[in-house]
């Protein structure tokens, strides 16, 4: 299995991707410059966190004008898993890969802090190691994570057990103290309808090793390996 | 401020970019709350939005002009989703 870490002018959670999959996940793994086309080697794709085009306009509006989104697009619709972070998930959702968007924290400040998340479905790529209703500790570092759609929109993800991650307290508990940002449902991730697609707000990629201070992200990493290992 | 065209006066697009009545703006709230501190009274909401100017070629013409700056601001300076726009031209 091969995976690629998409880098935007402005990416900075890229190397961090690119750590976890080679040395965590043990498998072959490419940056993917955002002018490349070719992802026909891939398995994979991650779309890691950052600051691509500064934010300018909106958080991932221009990155999704990159040349090689078309690709991702065409990845997508082949099958084949894509994973975006924090900024990824940004983009995702103004490429539309993902519905909804993501506006200004509910109360203004770049949140960057280690919070919890609950895991709604293990009926996914990403998840499929690990158990609903369990609790992850990952850290957070976003300006614009306040997730939003339209009542429609909700009501589908909820039928579709499309809401794959949300925040919670430590005990798994979903609760308005314990939503960051202001996302509605306390939505902290979500998949497509054919569930290869997956953005979320936390970074997995910055917990995967105890020296960081938590390292449940690897069982997000962890799914995705048996999946492929599965398919491959 | 603008590039020079050598066809003649600038024309040019002037876009409007805001959240959608039911979209949550926290920035209006805050810059609402701020006003309100200093003293401004009478503001029931304040809601931020995105003006952009966008200088056109003369040579084009003006229906073409307003239809490309139309797709523009639907494609890539509003999020629909979240946003609405209003284009005006100013010949």
């Amino acid at each position: 299995m091969k995976f690629g870490v998409i880098v935007f002018p402005g990416s900075n959670c890229d190397h961090d991707a690119y750590h976890v999959i080679s040395k965590h996940v043990g498998q072959p793994v490419d940056f993917i410059w955002h002018r490349e086309t070719d992802l026909s080697t891939y398995d994979a794709v991650i779309i890691p966190g950052g600051f691509s085009y500064g934010d300018y306009l909106r958080a991932g509006a221009l990155a999704r004008f990159s040349p090689v989104m078309n690709s991702v697009k065409k990845f997508a619709e082949s099958g084949r898993f894509v994973l975006g972070i924090c900024n990824g998930f940004q983009i995702l959702c103004e490429a539309g890969l993902l519905p909804g968007a993501l506006i200004r924290n509910r109360d203004l400040h770049f949140i960057c802090d280690h919070i919890y998340v609950r895991v709604e479905t293990p009926d996914s790529p990403f998840t499929n190691e690990i158990s609903a209703g369990s609790v992850l500790r990952i850290p957070i570092a976003h300006a614009e994570g306040n997730y939003v759609c339209d009542d429609q929109t909700l009501d589908e993800l909820k039928r579709g057990d499309r809401i794959v991650f949300r925040y919670c307290d430590p005990n798994g508990a979903i609760t308005e103290a314990a939503n960051p940002n202001g996302s509605r449902d306390n939505i902290a991730g979500i998949c497509n309808r054919e569930r290869n697609v997956l953005g979320l707000m936390p970074h997995p990629e910055r917990a995967c090793e105890d020296l960081l201070g938590s390292s449940d992200g690897r069982d997000i990493f962890r799914s995705l390996a048996a999946t492929l290992a599965a398919a491959v | 401020m603008f590039v020079d065209f050598p066809n003649g006066p600038i024309m040019k697009a002037k876009v409007y970019v805001n959240l959608k009545s039911g979209v949550l703006d926290p920035q209006g709230k805050a810059i609402q709350h701020s006003v309100e501190l200093l003293g401004f009274t009478g503001i029931s909401d304040v809601r931020q939005g995105k003006y952009f100017e966008i200088a056109l070629d003369p040579a084009v013409d003006n229906q073409q002009a307003r239809e490309s700056v139309e797709k523009m601001a639907r494609e890539v300076l509003s999020n629909p989703i979240i946003e609405d726009y209003r284009v005006e031209i100013e010949a």
